[in-house]
């Protein structure tokens, strides 16, 4: 049965869980399909995590080898595809603990980069796991800067054959996810040579094992790069290329091509590439961060609930410690926040859909909006994630730090989110670089892109809240947001004028100016979050009890913004010292309402017990019976430890005697 | 070989440096003398061929218990043989052999003995000191239960006396009732020291020990009655057997309870203890030692940060110029040395408190505790408040390593999940802060009705007078002067009287709606942590200030005066909203601190690897490739990798196993 503490929380629900659950979900249809995929995958034994927390990294990699090659099984089966509506589900479903995902990013560079030619000879090779690829761009000594990359291609007009080479050790391509065991074949890029002349960098296929025993192909060396904070399923590679050939149809060339007599052609507009980094940068921020916080604020509300400490009222049982008010000033913001980041998705989705019709038509006007939206929200959103998957853990005490609360292994796997797909500060930086563009514009009279139309508005000096109830008014808070942003945009930018009219270069200027720069984005971006939440939140009208939880998670959002950054409202008197109690006060109070749904809420994001793996977040709420069942499993207690016979039984019995 | 080649980077940075960074390493390590020593234990670990093994990161957690329970036993053991019995160079020993994780015998080192020689009568000790002093018998002290932690009043385990046979029946009554936590219970002792509420003559006397054996002697194996085990993975510690230990119907004789002060006589009579203020000392011991480690865990995070920050060279900071080194970067400099700073009044703080703990423990043994609150007070926010910050500053250490931060060939985060831990055990965070906060809310009442208050908080007293005289808080704003110490001294000072001030009036606001005192004390709580919070703030900035005077070597102190202006402004640029909101500091003063920080991360920059040098880590004990001395991070990374289990055989089994057959069907 369920936790008596756990089932009196859902009694009390303000709303209806199952109409929040749909709402989430896109449509009461949406959460049928999503219940459907979820149940047919954790059905299957095959796909089972339930060891997962006790196995060493190579048992970790080879159940995600097997659970790749049986999901393609197992789609086939259920008739689904990878284009089809049920292939974001499926991924939530298996929790990403699968292997070949680079596979996938393989097939998709090939798409994007490759001719016609090409496509119709690797793609259906790939699709049929004829050979497996991965995508090595990333090298031991350079990352982010692409044009530092030190692999060489060299044409060999002789031959019509590139010479691939890694000419010193910081060259080697270092992390690319499925290439330190599985892959045969990788996208490689390389500093292209020909004639002796560098025309920077350039995709090639390379073979990099034997396609009948799979060993390593001449002149290549690979392996797995070592034990990481997690990701232990995955075999992130090294590849060193010693005088590797390839012919010159391997070259991926839909953009630029070398032609038999070296001749090097540069046809249509690269912007594309540009389109694919933000494609990838918008998608990750759902399920690599969003849901882990759902998952992680799910497990230690839950728990919360149940775990009992210390008395609030003399002579009383022990209280559930979700009523100490610091326990929910940690998690209630988290939970606010995850709701903030599931529809800040929905609105870069719909930008991005708009914004990829457009190209389509050939019309690429929305690009810069949609790269920087895209990087900026990157980073704050995996950042603020990650942090609060790290308060939700050490919110849950001593047993938060057991792999078998599910905390520790979401904490570390979401980390890996702030640093891949561009690293948060330079991500940051590339945003303010549009901001800074679009505040001079504005400034100026000129158009700018929609979402930074407010730069150029006129705004109030004060904020005109008179007690603590109209920090409940969106209206307030977020032309607060707002006036904020624009503080520290146009300040930073005046800082950036002066200081190169005082005749520091351009680009020294900008790296004094760095810090205050990162900031700005990253309020742009807060702001940004807080208007959609707001803004959506109105357009719920219809959906009454839904409606008024949602307002109080966006209130509760908005505030808790302001109360741990009073210094940049308070800075310019905008926010007065007065009213900066109020805010505290509303806050503190909010914190209190939307304790009571709390466990509602969390259920809504409508987690199995089998996808949270965790011995302290399950639904029924039998915390301690399940921690104790599951520590018993333990390979510690059912293996005898050679320790015992080797080191501990001449411990006890006979060394020490000598002393 | 390799050894001799320095990266010409990490050279050029050291010959840069304006001091000389053994100077400070004796600072740090409290004079020259004592470096000496430690570098001599040092080498006598480090030389040893028996305390060598296979790299950590390719062990199973199984052969990661067994290479540590090895290396214990033979510690034990050389300690001994070479005469070492000084508590700080035990400490310098087992860190040198375990470099610097956590191992089996940690809690029969550290609590076992100890509880035996402060809680046992004479005639306890003949029995189990000597056996446990040899290892025949390993104990642990098994407190925490599956349901409770903390609050020790809701312990569940009971000890029931039985006149009729003098024994005390022992029992897990509940699930949560089981012990769980307890380091060393897993698999490696033999006996635990086990809290439980006593029952006897049907009446429950409270928390009391037991001295209970849990393991057959020359089996091992558990007693009937006793089910132990280990609890299985968790987020670090993997060489712990952090254990759970069940208790059915369990007898002992009564001569296994600790009766040194509470007693239960034969027939079963109770004879309370004197006090039991005694027992803060342990535990203002044990937090003053993790405010120590707090600084050097993080040092150890900055020390590999800054070394690899100086080697990496990434993207470009001038048009057609070379890719410089990211520590050229400000944003970089932002993450890093405000840490490194941090790390340094940490140490100091460290050093504080063991110092001062050393000295009223002569005076608790004289029978005066009158220092011991305020003390007891002190540690607990420092301790919550180091172990945050540090735990957070090992994290952005990491993450401005980039990648590479995240292989644990970087060694960042094995030090992460060795420390976490310290924010939640001997006191959960939170609760630490509270704790600090009744002193403070103590301190304010006691001002508020006219008494004074002495030592950390005697800011407190000035607050009646700022009342009667509201220009004194007008004044303070044109006084902080953003380039001295002393000031900012006064400035975190100000914050702190502010900001105990309002929790308490709120405190006394929620008390006049005649609410509960806990309800009250609950609804404030968020504000008191922050009053906590502030307190420590100013505490920290006032010693690292209070440190510079003592320096003797100017270009020393020059340097270590530049790190105490970044801590303290970079403290105010981080929480510029509480002294915006007190008038402490204008808007153009805020402007002038943030561009202070940035000015000086610029200055410290070229003394920034000569300032991790001085933290004197040894390669072995750092356990970073990224980290390494010589800087030569690349060749040693493909090195590393190149032993990674998932290499051992060059075609994986999965090929044949599951991709092969794959390949085949499709």
């Amino acid at each position: 049965g369920v936790n008596p503490d756990l089932a009196s929380e859902r009694q009390t629900a303000s709303f209806s869980v199952e109409k929040l659950t749909a709402w989430l979900d896109g449509g009461a249809e949406q959460t049928r399909l999503r219940r459907a995929v979820v149940e047919a995958i954790e059905r299957d034994p095959v796909f089972s995590r339930e060891n997962q927390y006790f196995q060493s990294q190579n048992e970790r990699y080879e159940a995600a080898v097997r659970k790749a090659v049986h999901l393609q099984k197992k789609m086939h089966e259920m008739g689904w595809s990878h284009e089809g509506p049920e292939s974001k589900y499926i991924y939530r479903a298996v929790a990403g603990d699968i292997a070949f995902l680079l596979h996938r990013v393989f097939m998709r560079s090939i798409s994007v980069l490759g001719s016609d030619e090409q496509i119709a000879k690797w793609i259906p090779l790939a699709s049929q796991y004829q050979l497996i690829g991965s995508y090595a761009q990333t090298e031991l000594g350079h990352g982010t800067y692409l044009q530092g990359l030190e692999t060489t291609a060299v044409f060999d007009v002789a031959t019509q054959e590139f010479i691939l080479n890694t000419p010193k050790i910081s060259a080697m391509k270092w992390w690319p996810g499925d290439m330190g065991r599985s892959a045969t074949h990788t996208v490689v890029f390389a500093q292209l040579y020909v004639h002796g002349k560098c025309y920077g960098i350039h995709p090639f296929i390379v073979q990099i094992r034997s396609l009948q025993d799979h060993s390593l192909c001449p002149g290549i060396i690979a392996g797995d790069i070592g034990p990481k904070m997690n990701f232990e399923h995955i075999d992130n590679g090294y590849l060193m290329l010693q005088n590797v050939r390839v012919p010159r149809e391997n070259m991926l060339n839909k953009f630029c091509e070398v032609q038999p007599d070296g001749t090097y052609v540069r046809r249509g507009s690269q912007k594309i590439n540009y389109f694919t980094m933000t494609s990838v940068r918008i998608s990750l921020i759902s399920g690599e961060a969003v849901t882990p916080l759902m998952k992680a604020c799910t497990i230690a509300i839950r728990y919360s609930a149940v775990r009992r400490q210390s008395q609030l009222k003399p002579g009383e049982q022990e209280a559930k410690i979700l009523d100490y008010q610091t326990q929910q000033e940690k998690l209630l913001p988290q939970l606010a926040a995850a709701y903030a980041f599931h529809l800040i998705d929905d609105y870069l989705q719909e930008l991005f859909d708009r914004g990829y019709r457009e190209i389509q038509r050939k019309n690429f006007d929305t690009l810069p909006e949609l790269h920087a939206l895209s990087s900026g929200f990157k980073a704050m959103v995996t950042q603020y994630c990650t942090s609060g998957v790290e308060i939700c853990l050490r919110a849950c005490g001593g047993h938060g730090y057991s792999l078998l609360s599910g905390l520790p292994s979401l904490y570390t796997k979401i980390i890996a989110s702030c640093i891949y797909e561009g690293e948060n500060t330079i991500l940051l930086l590339q945003t303010a670089r549009f901001l800074v563009k679009s505040f001079m514009a504005a400034s100026t009279g000129q158009s700018v892109p929609p979402s930074v139309t407010y730069l150029a508005a006129a705004k109030s000096r004060k904020c005109p809240a008179k007690n603590k109830s109209d920090f409940l008014s969106p209206a307030i808070y977020t032309e607060a947001y707002q006036h904020m942003a624009v503080r520290l945009i146009s300040s930073t930018a005046a800082k950036l004028q002066d200081l190169i009219q005082s005749g520091v270069k351009k680009h020294d200027a900008w790296n004094r100016c760095t810090v205050q720069l990162a900031q700005a984005a990253k309020a742009h971006c807060h702001y940004i979050t807080v208007k959609n939440f707001a803004e959506t939140v109105e357009k719920l009208e219809s959906k009454a009890g839904i409606q008024k939880i949602m307002k109080h998670l966006c209130d509760l959002f908005a505030l808790h913004g302001i109360f741990s950054n009073t210094g940049v409202f308070l800075h310019d008197g905008y926010i007065s010292g007065a009213q900066m109690d109020m805010v505290t006060a509303s806050y503190l109070d909010l914190l209190a309402i939307i304790r009571k749904d709390a466990v509602p809420l969390v259920d809504a994001f409508d987690f199995t017990d089998k996808s949270l793996n965790s011995a302290l977040g399950c639904y029924d709420g039998q915390v301690y019976q399940r921690l104790y069942e599951w520590a018993r499993k333990s390979p510690t207690n059912k293996q005898i430890s050679p320790a015992y016979e080797k080191y501990l039984k001449p411990l006890l019995h006979n060394t020490l005697s000598k002393l | 070989r390799r050894k001799t080649m320095m990266n010409a980077d990490l050279r050029r940075e050291r010959a840069a440096a304006t001091f000389q960074p053994e100077l400070l390493t004796h600072i740090l390590d409290g004079g020259a003398e004592r470096t000496r020593r430690r570098k001599e234990i040092e080498a006598l670990v480090l030389n040893d061929p028996d305390f060598q093994h296979e790299d950590l990161n390719f062990l199973s957690r199984s052969q990661r218990y067994e290479q540590a329970i090895r290396k214990s036993s033979l510690m034990v053991m050389k300690l001994r043989e070479y005469g070492i019995a000084d508590p700080e160079e035990i400490y310098w020993f087992k860190s040198f052999v375990h470099r610097g994780r956590p191992e089996p015998l940690d809690l029969h080192l550290g609590m076992f003995l100890p509880t035996l020689l402060t809680q046992a009568t004479p005639e306890q000790q003949d029995r189990f000191f000597m056996p446990a002093w040899n290892l025949e018998i390993i104990g642990t002290y098994a407190q925490t239960e599956m349901g409770h932690g903390t609050h020790l009043r809701g312990l569940e385990t009971t000890a029931t006396y039985d006149p009729a046979t003098q024994e005390f029946i022992l029992n897990s009554p509940t699930v949560t009732s089981i012990k769980w936590w307890p380091g060393g219970l897993g698999k490696t002792s033999n006996h635990a020291i086990v809290l439980a509420q006593l029952y006897t003559q049907g009446q429950c006397k409270g928390l009391h020990a037991f001295i209970v054996p849990i393991r057959q002697l020359g089996t091992h194996e558990p007693l009937p009655g006793i089910t132990v085990g280990d609890i299985g993975p968790k987020f670090g510690y993997d060489e712990m057997d952090n254990g759970y230990l069940k208790m059915d119907n369990f007898r002992i004789p009564r001569e296994n309870m600790l009766m040194k002060y509470a007693q239960v006589e034969p027939d079963g009579t109770y004879v309370k203890p004197l006090s039991d203020k005694l027992t803060y000392g342990t535990m203002v011991f044990i937090r003053s030692l993790i405010v120590g480690d707090s600084a050097r865990s993080l040092s150890r995070a900055c020390t590999i940060a800054i070394r690899y920050s100086a080697v990496r060279h990434q993207s470009e900071l001038k048009p057609g110029e070379p890719e410089p080194q990211i520590l050229d970067y400000q944003t970089q400099q932002y993450k890093l040395f405000p840490l490194l700073a941090t790390a340094y009044a940490f140490h100091f703080v460290g050093a504080y408190i063991k110092d001062t703990y050393r000295r009223i423990s002569g005076d608790i043994n004289e029978g005066d505790l009158s220092e011991l609150p305020e003390l007891h007070a002190l540690t607990a926010g420092l301790k919550a408040f180091t172990s945050w910050t540090a735990n957070a500053g090992i994290e952005e250490c990491r993450m401005a390593c980039g990648g590479h931060g995240y292989s644990r060939c970087s060694g960042i985060p094995d030090i992460y999940v060795t420390f976490t831990p310290s924010c939640t055990y001997e006191g959960e965070n939170t609760v630490m802060m509270l704790q600090t906060a009744r002193f403070l809310v103590k301190s304010y009442t006691q001002v508020s009705s006219g008494q004074r208050v002495t030592g950390m908080v005697s800011y407190l007293n000035d607050l009646s007078s700022q009342r009667i005289q509201p220009q004194h808080v007008a004044a303070r704003t044109v006084t902080v002067r953003i380039n001295d110490p002393v000031s900012l001294v006064e400035a975190y000072k100000a914050r702190a009287a502010r900001l105990v001030e309002a929790a308490a009036k709120n405190l006394q606001a929620e008390l006049k709606q005649r609410k509960s005192k806990e309800d009250a004390w609950n609804r404030t709580s968020v504000d008191l942590v922050r009053a906590s919070e502030a307190h420590c703030h100013y505490v920290v900035v006032k010693l690292f200030t209070a440190k510079l005077s003592e320096i003797s070597n100017a270009a020393v102190r020059a340097v270590l005066t530049e790190l105490c202006l970044l801590y303290a402004l970079y403290g105010i640029s981080k929480n510029t909203g509480d002294f915006l909101q007190a008038s402490i500091l204008t808007d153009a003063q805020i402007t002038q601190v943030n561009q202070r920080v940035k000015e000086l991360l610029a200055i410290i920059r070229r003394n920034a690897v000569a300032l991790v040098d001085s933290f004197d880590f040894h390669d072995v004990h750092l356990g970073s490739v990224l980290g390494r001395y010589d800087g030569n991070v690349y060749e040693n990374m493909f090195e590393w990798a190149k032993k990674s289990p998932l290499n051992k055989t060059e075609v994986h089994v999965s090929f044949h196993k599951h991709l092969k057959p794959m390949q085949a069907k499709l």
